[in-house]
């Protein structure tokens, strides 16, 4: 029989207090760009906020502040660029003050055309986005989320305990908000595949916590003379080695998606990631402490007969 | 010992059923299969999104206020005309607003006689009839505006689909979505920008006479380049004389290809449009130049003899869509109903131009409103990747299984790949949109899928370590996860479904994919997995269990 760990007894709980420190700040940075995001202030993908992207595919390798020197000077100021290396490819983003009759992508091929004439390009994708379809975007992102977490919240309202329920809400709010906290940081553009990969992650993230759950339920009914502490304590440890092996298996798939997946679905995978990294961390650290700040009576934590 | 056989025909039932379904989506081995297979198993299978095969999702809206705009205009031509034929004295008539027509007169005596040419108008009606006693104002009915924007979409609808058919795609899509928008789908385009193009042009088609004698007044320059257009515009903006209107013809330098503009003043009244024509073809010219030749039908053709011959010697301008084409001098009356159109054409824009004259003319312009399009060479380089990502992924939780829980792990993988044939057969029975976050969602449940599997094995492991015999171990370890593995996936459905719901395009092919990786996981996991592990206790009595 392998293992990664043998039989362990790490005191998870009594680390609770840094453990809440650290997913205390997380969580206020995802709050923070949650904010920002209401405001308009984040930094939303053109999908989101209407514009204009161009991605060209390059026979030679293209400087950046060439590319960027070539639309200034041509009158498009106002776009970002970012390359992806190996294959010469580089996307140019106009976000928002543009509108389709600009033609602001005839025009970024037209200008690349004339000033790198030795430099063949072909089009990979052009994507034009009115301000009305963002919006439109924008209400049904919103509704999807509000939809997901209702429907998470009603399963677990009827599947767990308040107490639980309530927990485990917590600890999966907290796994989302830490990677949104995460990207808005490193600021990163929240698309709408990256908003697809915070609702996936909203439903997978409770997997692990499940699994704690279920066994911290078991152990409260047969050990009622151990402390609360000591039988949340263990039973974590035990299922500890399910908790890490789970998530390996998606980490293992998610890895080669990231590296190899290309450009277009390099962030949606980096933040499903994260994600189950933070889920991991989360099922051990954040929800199964968190029924410790909130005693109840034992052995009746889950609704199960 | 329980029965092993019917679930085991269940399984072999499902994985047959899945490759057959699946068959039609992998097209090389479906074109090799002999007619009569191909007779018997579905013809229709995955279809891969936009972003893979490379293509153009348009949406777009029309412009319903410039629809009625025009319409008004066109009344105001013919009250002109039956202004001219009655020879009541008008001074002016114009569109005032976006649908009021105002006709100015100097003599107050015939505001009776032009009040009543509203009876010939029956979609407009007076307004403030006793107001100013040398104007009067007509207003279109609202039940006619409403009339005209419901009409407009959906003449819109059709043209678009006359010129979408002629240009030859296979499988388009064009929908009407909610009130005003129009959603095109065009995929495996190769000429991306002429596609979009032939779609977005009105194809508006009038004939025009030029107004030779204050031409000569205006000092226009001789030509200037295509950018300077508004730059004359401006210059000459106040010189322009009551009823007239600067348009440019276009030119193209052979040698160079660049476009200029040459100036003219042309008489604003339409003599003709191109909703007279009855055909319109691409002939070549003596000097091996393309021209478009455009038949009229009978109505049509009578009008242009009649017009022909009241201005020869004079200059005629073939204006498309607010652009002079050609402005030739009409040298005779012309009968037969035929003429031509000539320009600095390719071979290229004069078929496409034949196409839309032919398609007919949109009732407005068109507003896109999101435009993505996916080159072909991109749609390879994602399902490269994307295959790619998923056999790594594959491999690596293959391997990790296998070394982890021996033969246990082995037994997983076999669920693993039931797992992905069920998934695969599934979409192809469904002819789901197979999309890059599609595919991500495939590796996603590869990755999901032995979870439910690990949940078991290290339960089983527990009983086990608890002094179990293998049988009861392997039983009270898929009894015990059943509950906790039934929780975790109904969490991710929810998810998937809101996705479903909400998602477009390419996230809707995710999360049909997750949705059903998931729920057939369930299956895969519980009864396929299981099977393998009766079928060893089956056959005797195991001591030891490689997990």
């Amino acid at each position: 029989m392998l293992e990664i760990l043998g039989k362990t007894n790490f005191d998870f709980m009594g680390k609770r207090k840094i453990a809440f420190l650290f997913s205390g700040i997380m969580v206020l940075l995802g709050l923070i760009a949650v904010v920002q995001i209401a405001r308009g202030a984040a930094n939303l993908g053109i999908d989101f906020s209407g514009g204009t992207a161009v991605q060209l595919k390059f026979d030679q390798a293209i400087r950046i502040d060439e590319a960027r020197n070539a639309l200034e000077s041509n009158g498009v100021g106002n776009a970002e660029l970012q390359e992806f290396g190996q294959d010469n490819k580089l996307l140019v983003r106009v976000k928002a003050s543009t509108t389709i009759e600009e033609r602001t992508a005839e025009r970024v091929m037209t200008i690349f055309t004339k000033e790198f004439p030795n430099n063949h390009f072909v089009v990979d994708s052009t994507t034009e986005i009115g301000p009305t379809i963002g919006k439109k975007l924008q209400e049904d992102a919103l509704i999807a989320v509000v939809i997901s977490f209702a429907g998470i919240i009603l399963y677990i309202a009827a599947r767990f305990e308040l107490r639980f329920g309530v927990a485990a809400a917590l600890a999966t709010f907290h796994d989302v908000l830490a990677v949104l906290g995460a990207f808005y940081v490193l600021d990163k553009e929240i698309t709408v595949l990256v908003v697809t990969a915070l609702l996936t992650l909203a439903g997978y993230s409770l997997t692990d916590t499940v699994v704690v759950f279920d066994r911290i339920r078991e152990n409260l009914r047969l050990r009622r003379r151990d402390t609360e502490e000591a039988t949340i304590n263990n039973a974590v440890n035990q299922v500890l080695s399910r908790t890490i092996v789970t998530s390996l298996t998606v980490v293992l798939v998610l890895i080669p998606l990231t590296i190899a997946g290309g450009e277009v679905l390099h962030d949606f995978s980096l933040a499903l990631l994260w994600g189950v990294i933070f889920g991991t961390y989360s099922s051990v650290f954040v929800a199964s402490p968190l029924l410790l700040l909130w005693p109840g009576a034992p052995g009746r934590l889950l609704k199960r007969s | 010992m329980k029965k092993v056989g019917g679930r085991f025909a269940l399984l072999a039932l499902v994985v047959v059923l899945s490759v057959v379904f699946f068959l039609p989506s992998y097209k090389p081995l479906y074109q090799a299969m002999p007619d009569w297979a191909r007779k018997v198993i579905p013809d229709k299978g995955i279809t891969l999104g936009l972003d893979l095969q490379g293509g153009i999702h348009m949406v777009m809206e029309v412009d319903e206020d410039r629809a009625v705009e025009i319409a008004v205009d066109r009344s105001v031509v013919s009250l002109q005309d039956l202004l001219v034929d009655k020879k009541i004295p008008a001074e002016s008539v114009k569109r005032t607003g976006a649908n009021h027509i105002s006709i100015q007169f100097a003599n107050g005596e015939i505001k009776a006689q032009i009040q009543k040419l509203v009876d010939e108008y029956p979609t407009f009606f007076e307004v403030d009839a006793a107001g100013s006693a040398n104007s009067v104002v007509w207003e279109l009915r609202e039940s006619e505006v409403k009339r005209i924007k419901d009409s407009a979409i959906n003449q819109a609808l059709e043209t678009i689909r006359n010129r979408i058919d002629q240009f030859g795609v296979a499988e388009p899509l064009v929908q009407r979505q909610g009130l005003k928008q129009i959603v095109v789908q065009l995929p495996g385009v190769k000429e991306p920008k002429r596609a979009k193009d032939l779609i977005k042009e009105t194809a508006l088609l009038e004939f025009k006479m030029l107004d030779e004698d204050n031409q000569m007044k205006m000092d226009f320059p001789p030509r200037v380049p295509k950018e300077k257009e508004a730059e004359v515009l401006k210059q000459f903006e106040g010189k322009v004389p009551e009823g007239d209107q600067i348009l440019f013809e276009r030119v193209v330098e052979k040698e160079t290809g660049r476009e200029f503009r040459i100036p003219f003043l042309v008489k604003k009244r339409v003599m003709l449009t191109g909703d007279v024509l009855s055909d319109a073809r691409v002939s070549i010219g003596q000097f091996n130049d393309p021209y478009v030749s455009i038949e009229f039908d009978g109505k049509g053709g009578r009008e242009f003899e009649r017009i022909t011959g009241e201005n020869v010697k004079k200059r005629m301008a073939v204006v498309l869509d607010n652009t002079i084409y050609s402005a030739p001098v009409i040298q005779e009356r012309i009968s037969g109903g035929r003429a031509q159109i000539t320009g600095t054409f390719t071979t290229q824009e004069a078929s496409d131009l034949a196409i839309v004259l032919r398609a007919g003319a949109l009732p407005a312009p068109l507003k896109i409103i999101q435009d993505l399009t996916v080159g072909p060479s991109l749609g390879q380089d994602s399902i490269d990747k994307g295959v790619q990502s998923t056999l790594i992924a594959g491999a690596l939780v293959v391997v990790f299984m296998i070394v982890y829980y021996r033969l246990s792990g082995v037994i997983a993988d076999f669920a693993l790949v039931l797992n992905l044939v069920c998934l695969l057969g599934a979409l192809s029975a469904l002819n789901a949109t197979l999309t890059l976050p599609g595919i991500a969602g495939i590796v996603l449940t590869i990755g999901m899928g032995v979870d439910s599997n690990v949940l078991i094995f290290e339960r089983i492991r527990e009983e086990l370590r608890a002094g179990k015999a293998v049988r009861l171990a392997v039983d009270g370890g898929y009894a015990k996860a059943l509950l906790t593995i039934i929780d975790a996936h109904v969490t991710t459905l929810i998810t998937g479904v809101a996705l479903f719901l909400f998602g477009t395009g390419p996230i809707k092919g995710f999360a049909v994919t997750l949705c059903l990786g998931i729920a057939i996981n369930l299956f895969t996991a519980f009864v396929g997995t299981k099977v393998v592990f009766d079928l060893l206790n089956h056959r005797r009595k195991v001591e030891t269990l490689s997990i």
